[in-house]
């Protein structure tokens, strides 16, 4: 569904995204984790093709279909990003405009101009826009100006644009970082429930450890632009964490989670690295 | 410690000098010249008297050359507005590539720089006298204030939602249609209003030059020294500005 191969993006003499290879297979909800600045975002966004690559840096294909390659961005990038949503940490509504029509925009890619430039959306756009609202609980705000609404409500209706985009990959960057912990956790449920009922393939970066292993049988984690772990969630031991996020761990997790790596149960499942350069240093 | 101090003492020093020649040296080039004020105050007396009784008798005259001249600023207004929405995208530099907003705003630069009165003159020679040249005129500079104005704002919109519509697929004309209008367009209005207030005050002058308008009338009857009627237009005028201003004030907080 996403293949990612040797990708590289460099920002001036900072590796940002170094030499990535990742292939996500239909139907599977991937977590994103990593410090800030580790690359989570700028590799989604290079996904969805908003970025471009280093030249001749890899290339990423999305449903078979080429996003970038060697630097570029495709020329039918348009009719591939109608394929891929995106939700994003500020949710990234038009503010003044409506929820509804908010959410009819996510179907800007397969009306005609003619017809959205004018604001007439086909009918079964406005259905389908009615009907996403109901499934994400805020049928009720459609009127409503989208500022007007709490920021869990401003990310469900932008999980309601993905869905009239009829999106099968979503691409999810923080969703929850600006959340309480009650929004987040309806918003998760939300993703999952794309994931479960209706198939789409999810890729979501987040920054708390607890919700990708909750909601996500998969774990890939960025440092420095390098992919440092991937595989089961389940298997995101202290003693890989502290190498995900290096010395700044132990404020993020607390000093407990750490007294664990000395046990020698916990050394056992400590999985196969990804680079077992890296990992292999941190077992040790 | 105390050499900055004085340092810094003899540049102010040199900066207050510098200031004060530049001020009389603009004072000798204007050729300000108090005995002349004194010489003419018999003229100003005269004047003053004049003013002091409004002629109103050809009050229909000027009512209709009063609505011409409203009438030309609406639509060299309108008209600007038009065309400065796509030129004002097409000059913010977070939309367009530079080889696009680089040429347009120097355009707009030139539309600019040349005062509406001699856009007036141009166009009378262009097209002859009347209200038509004072549109054209008003509609050219206009346009060149309204598409920078627009396009500040345009630049200075929220980047996130203009993303959030481009990951949907959308073309670039749905992008700003949908993610740059709905956050530009209060201010964009407010801006708009601001400049149909300001055209009416420039096309009551715009008539001196045979643009059409009330502006006509009033260099006319200046000239034949018919400080009455004078006085009578200017008060027609100021009474019209205000009545505007007024009203595009009441409507421009609805929207900010």
């Amino acid at each position: 569904m996403i293949n990612i191969r040797n990708f590289s993006r460099t920002f001036g003499s900072h590796k940002g995204l170094d030499n990535i290879s990742i292939t996500v297979r239909p139907g599977e909800m991937v977590a994103l984790i990593g410090a800030s600045g580790s690359g989570k975002s700028t590799l989604l966004r290079h996904i969805s093709g908003i970025m471009a690559g280093d030249k001749g840096g890899g290339d990423i294909r999305v449903m078979g279909r080429i996003v970038q390659e060697g630097g570029s961005i495709d020329r039918h990038i348009r009719k591939t990003r109608a394929e891929i949503g995106m939700i994003f940490q500020q949710f990234n509504l038009v503010g003044r405009l409506a929820v509804l029509t908010n959410v009819m925009l996510g179907s800007l890619g397969r009306v005609s101009i003619f017809k959205s430039l004018t604001g007439r959306f086909p009918r079964a756009v406005q259905e389908a826009a009615l009907e996403a609202l109901r499934r994400v609980g805020i049928a009720d705000k459609a009127g409503q100006r989208a500022s007007t609404l709490s920021g869990g409500q401003q990310q469900r209706a932008a999980i309601a644009r993905a869905m009239v985009q009829r999106a099968k990959v979503l691409l999810a960057d923080e969703p929850i970082a600006s959340l309480d912990p009650e929004s987040s956790r309806r918003v998760m449920d939300l993703l999952e429930e794309l994931n479960r009922q209706d198939g789409v393939t999810i890729m979501v970066s987040l920054h708390q450890v607890d919700y990708a292993t909750r909601y996500c049988q998969r774990t890939i984690a960025l440092r420095a632009g390098q992919v440092v772990y991937d595989g089961p969630s389940s298997a995101l031991t202290p003693a890989v964490l502290k190498d995900i996020y290096g010395a700044a761990s132990e404020d993020m997790f607390g000093e407990e989670l750490f007294a664990e790596t000395d046990e020698p149960a916990m050394a056992e499942v400590i999985p196969q690295p990804y680079r077992p350069g890296l990992c292999a240093g941190a077992a040790a | 410690m105390l050499k900055p101090g004085l340092n810094k003492r003899f540049i102010n020093m040199f900066f207050a000098a510098l200031g004060l020649c530049v001020v009389v040296w603009a004072w000798q080039g204007t050729e300000m010249d108090m005995s002349a004020l004194l010489n003419g105050s018999a003229n100003m007396a005269e004047m003053l008297s004049g003013f002091m009784q409004p002629d109103f008798t050809d009050w229909r005259y000027y009512v209709e050359e009063m609505v011409v001249t409203v009438q030309i600023a609406l639509v060299g207004t309108l008209l600007a507005i038009i065309f400065s929405v796509p030129l004002g995208v097409l000059s913010a530099d977070n939309v367009v590539p530079w080889w696009v907003y680089q040429p347009v705003r120097r355009l707009m630069d030139v539309f600019r720089a040349v005062n509406e009165m001699a856009f007036a003159m141009i166009f009378i020679a262009a097209v002859g006298l009347g209200p038509f040249a004072g549109v054209l005129a008003l509609f050219v500079h206009t346009t060149g204030v309204l598409a920078k104005l627009f396009s500040e704002v345009v630049e200075a919109i929220d980047p996130q939602p203009v993303e959030g519509i481009r990951a949907t697929g959308a073309v670039a004309m749905e992008e700003v249609a949908f993610g740059i209008i709905p956050q530009v367009l209060p201010l964009w209005i407010s801006y708009s209003l601001y400049r149909f207030e300001s055209n009416i005050r420039s096309a009551a002058v715009l008539g001196m030059v045979g643009a059409g308008g009330i502006g006509f009338s009033l260099s006319e009857q200046l000239r034949s020294f018919n400080f009455g009627a004078t006085a009578a237009i200017m008060l027609m005028i100021i009474v019209v500005v205000v009545i505007f201003d007024l009203l595009s004030q009441q409507i421009r907080k609805r929207f900010v």
